[in-house]
């Protein structure tokens, strides 16, 4: 992977910068020795990693404030953290950055049912936002299956979905306001506990900018009541192309489940080895969940069963318990762990048209044999988001070259039959180089010209989502 | 006037203009502070692309009808989901709305508050900048974070940072049944504690809204349901329930035809359509906004509101010139009909704190760099 050259200016500099960032913060939230900066050499995306010049771990956005005016006088690059758990390379550091983790600030400010919001500190974890109002009922909607460990702040920046989000949204339909620190060391208020802006939509630029426009301190969020109930179907087909079919007919009947999850054959297979969920050996699954009372969950599944009798199941199970619920889910929710078993795998989230599924399916089925690399695929089939997982073993030579380019092809094959080549993950470093595939020369400028605005001498997380080539006119004219 | 019939042309025209332009669709919608200049219409690019009802989505040029979008949706039981305001009989304009228009003024009606806003529902646009650059973001797919989102920035910049030449809309099945919970009688205060009540229970209501003044002239609280006909009893007998400690005269009614004539009467903020007056749009936490109101009618005795998104948007009718932010509230307020004195002294749009106002200032520089696409609308 392609980093521009560390700033040699900086790097010399590292001491005066690390005494000036020990001046506005506790001595205990700056980390600059050469060991204890690897904790956060890498994210998620763990093939590639490089320590930072130093670590801050702020607890309040004046700390914050005050770390980035130290940071922009010395123009030092400023990755942004929430939990690493980014899997497009979010977070990974250059040599010659500060880290800004803002782990430590977790606190929850306001917690208001009346109006159905919650404010809080952005590095709270995405599950604890919903532990919060949990006993009174209510949750936060978008759930990455990562929830447990990644930060709201994350789940902003990379406007991050989850299994449930085909009713309930993305981040973004769910963020209502931001306390916003810009690189100057600005401190801005956007939103709030009202709905929509008077102005442009600023919060929906910053959403899913990936800390490249301001680092987001805390967060109003939406929060809903929890659904009366909850029951998936596991439905198994004996081709994709009848899955997909399957969904696309239960989508036009108008019947909105919260969640239509698929799952193919290879990865059934290592589920099934993995957690013996007792899924049925088809080709092809779909877990559709929908909620309600127990009277309006029959009434839905009633009608979502009858349509996928007219495709010829080779089994429908409904459950009638708690416990067969969790079952049915209980393979779904450890495939990446059980195809991690198999070997190590690569992680894509490109997403199409619905209609496109077979089609896409097959050719990444085609490219499989081609590469001599397994993939398996599970994702999000209401809204068409995928995740082919490629198996390869990084200890084999090139094998991870070899892996890398059976990605970009099926990520191409998305952007061809109309979709796009992240659904929920990001671009990160991963899909910079992509990014070409998608958009024209001029469809990327627009969008870099938003950065000059808010940080006009690219010093946030500058090495990710335009290709280096893209915006090195702009790195060095900033330098 | 500037018709195009391309996008190419557009853009043509775009970078060919000397002075300012105006924006204009169907020119339904004649909010903003006045603009002078050539004006540029989009109805030339018209027509529905792309329509997939098993993946819900639709693609169609800037100036395709909104009427026509709906009917090509209604043939397949589908709708946009966000319920887009008719602003004719408020506004006393002719025409007919197009899809550019209701996306660049991010229309959103009551399921607002279910669905999102006109911005949650779009995929993709695109459009041509102030330098004549033919330009796209987002695309046609439901997921999708590939780069900045300029789809968001876009909805609500009322053609002050490019204009729309083609949008792509996620789209929603009509339900099979609907029903309306109806509550004569309430007080603001106590109106606005039953919606909330209901917008916090786990039966999924779709429309909130409130008439001090409802079509009989009685306080009318409106609690709509939206689904399978099983799910649309069970909910409208769970919500009388619970929302019985409110008092006032209760009734559901399950009409489909009258349960839309009341919503689209909500929407279209009927109430305001007769009299004169300048007509507010204020978005405030919902619980501001009886307190607001209160405020209001302390100066301005006969006031006409209305509450909709469960009492979070403040539809008020106030005497021309009137400045509702002097009251200064957490929100925002919209001149939404104005007097031309009034759009000529007061600013038609929230003025933003001083950072904010850089940023946009910022971006409306790089989009439109010559300051020639409606300029000084959004103030
Ligand atoms: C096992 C696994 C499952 C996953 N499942 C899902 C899933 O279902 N759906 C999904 O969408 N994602 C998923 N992810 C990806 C990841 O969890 C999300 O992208 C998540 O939102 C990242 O949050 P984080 O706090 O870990 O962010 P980090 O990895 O720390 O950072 C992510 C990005 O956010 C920026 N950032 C961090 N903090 C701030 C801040 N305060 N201000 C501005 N920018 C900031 C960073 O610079 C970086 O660009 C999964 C990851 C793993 C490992």
């Amino acid at each position: 992977m392609d980093m521009p050259t560390p700033n040699p200016e900086v790097l010399a500099k590292k001491a005066r910068i690390v005494a000036r960032l020990n001046e506005v913060l506790p001595p205990d939230a700056v980390i600059s020795d050469e060991v204890e900066v690897r904790a956060y050499e890498c994210d998620a995306l763990t093939a590639y990693r490089c320590p930072p010049l130093a670590a801050v771990l702020p607890a309040s956005t004046e700390e914050v404030a005050a770390v980035l005016k130290v940071c922009h006088a010395e123009s030092v690059p400023v990755v942004p953290r929430g939990a690493g758990t980014s899997l497009a390379g979010g977070s990974m550091p250059t040599a010659d950055s500060i880290i800004l983790g803002v782990a430590r600030m977790t606190e929850v400010i306001e917690t208001d049912y009346e109006n159905r919001f919650i404010r809080v500190q952005t590095g709270r974890t995405n599950l604890s936002v919903s532990g919060a109002v949990e006993a009174d009922g209510f949750f936060y909607a978008p759930d990455p299956s990562s929830q447990l460990a990644c930060a709201i702040a994350g789940n902003i920046a990379m406007n991050s979905g989850g299994a449930h989000c085909l009713k309930y949204g993305v981040t973004t339909n769910n963020l209502m306001g931001v306390t916003m620190v810009t690189m100057e060391g600005e401190v801005v208020e956007i939103g709030g506990a009202h709905l929509d802006t008077g102005g442009l939509d600023l919060l929906g630029v910053i959403c899913g900018s990936e800390g490249q426009l301001g680092v987001v301190t805390e967060a109003t969020l939406r929060i809903l009541h929890k659904p009366e109930g909850a029951r998936p179907v596991l439905m198994g087909f004996d081709s994709n192309e009848v899955a997909g079919q399957c969904v696309s007919d239960i989508i036009k009947a108008g019947i909105l489940p919260v969640a239509i999850e698929f799952m193919d054959r290879p990865c059934i297979r290592a589920t099934e080895a993995f957690a013996g969920a007792g899924y049925p050996d088809c080709e092809a699954l779909l877990i559709v969940e929908v909620e309600g009372s127990d009277g309006e969950i029959d009434a839905q599944l009633e009608r979502i069963l009858a349509i996928a009798r007219t495709h010829n199941p080779v089994e429908l199970r409904e459950s009638t318990s708690a416990d067969e619920s969790a079952r049915i889910w209980l393979g779904r929710k450890s495939a990446f762990g059980a195809m991690g078993q198999i070997n190590d795998y690569m992680c894509l989230d490109g997403t199409i048209p619905v209609s496109q599924l077979p089609y896409v399916l097959r050719r990444i089925g085609e490219l499989s044999t081609d590469y001599g690399l397994d993939v398996g695929n599970v994702f999000h089939a209401g809204d068409g988001n995928m995740h082919p997982l490629i198996l390869f073993d990084a200890n084999k030579p090139g094998d991870l070259e070899k892996c890398e380019a059976f990605g970009a092809d099926i990520l191409r094959l998305c952007v061809e039959v109309g979709g796009c080549l992240t659904g929920e993950h990001g671009v990160g470093i991963e899909k910079r180089d992509l990014m070409v595939d998608q958009y024209l020369p001029e469809d990327l400028d627009i969008q870099m010209s938003v950065k000059d605005v808010f940080d006009p001498k690219w010093l946030l997380n500058p090495a990710k989502v335009f290709p280096l080539a893209s915006s090195e006119a702009r790195r060095m004219a900033a330098e | 006037m500037m018709t195009p019939s391309t996008e190419v042309e557009l853009a043509e025209a775009v970078a060919g203009a000397q002075s300012a332009l105006r924006i204009q669709g169907g020119g339904t919608r004649d909010i903003g502070a006045p603009v002078q200049g050539a004006v540029l219409s989009t109805t030339g690019l018209s027509g529905v692309s792309l329509y997939e009802p098993g993946a819900l989505t639709l693609v169609a040029g800037a100036g395709t009808p909104l009427e026509e979008i709906e009917a090509t949706l209604a043939a397949e039981g589908q709708r946009l989901a966000f319920e887009p305001m008719d602003h004719r009989a408020l506004l006393g304009t002719a025409g007919t709305s197009t899809i550019g228009g209701v996306v660049a003024g991010n229309m959103s009606g009551p399921r607002r508050i279910q669905v999102g806003a006109c911005r949650d529902s779009l995929l993709g646009v695109r459009f041509v900048d102030g330098a004549g650059r033919l330009l796209k973001n987002g695309g046609r797919v439901m997921k999708n974070v590939t780069g900045y989102d300029l789809v968001k920035l876009m909805a609500g910049s009322w053609g002050t940072l490019g204009v729309l030449t083609e949008v792509s809309l996620k789209v929603q099945a009509v339900p099979e049944a609907v029903g309306c919970v109806l509550i004569n009688g309430l007080s603001d205060v106590d109106a606005a504690a039953a919606m909330s009540a209901a917008l916090g229970s786990p039966y999924d209501v779709s429309g909130a809204a409130h008439a001090p003044s409802g079509v009989d002239r009685h306080p009318m609280t409106m609690i709509r349901i939206e689904g399978l006909e099983a799910s649309v009893s069970y909910r409208a007998a769970k919500l009388a329930e619970a929302l019985a400690k409110f008092g006032g005269e209760m009734s559901v009614e399950r009409d489909a035809d009258k349960v839309a004539a009341g919503w689209a009467w909500v929407r279209d903020v009927a109430v305001m359509q007769c009299g004169s007056g300048d007509v507010w749009r204020m978005s405030v936490k919902p619980s501001d906004g009886p307190k607001l109101v209160e405020k209001l009618r302390a100066l301005h005795a006969g006031l006409h509101v209305l509450y909709d998104w469960g009492g979070g948007l403040v539809w008020v009718q106030v005497p021309e010139g009137t400045d509702v932010r002097s009251l200064s509230f957490e929100g925002h307020a919209t001149l939404i009909r104005g007097s031309s004195k009034t759009r000529a002294s007061l600013p038609v749009f929230q003025p933003e704190p001083a950072p904010l106002a850089a940023l946009s200032q910022g971006l409306r520089a790089k989009f439109d760099p010559r300051g020639i696409l409606n300029p000084g609308l959004m103030g």
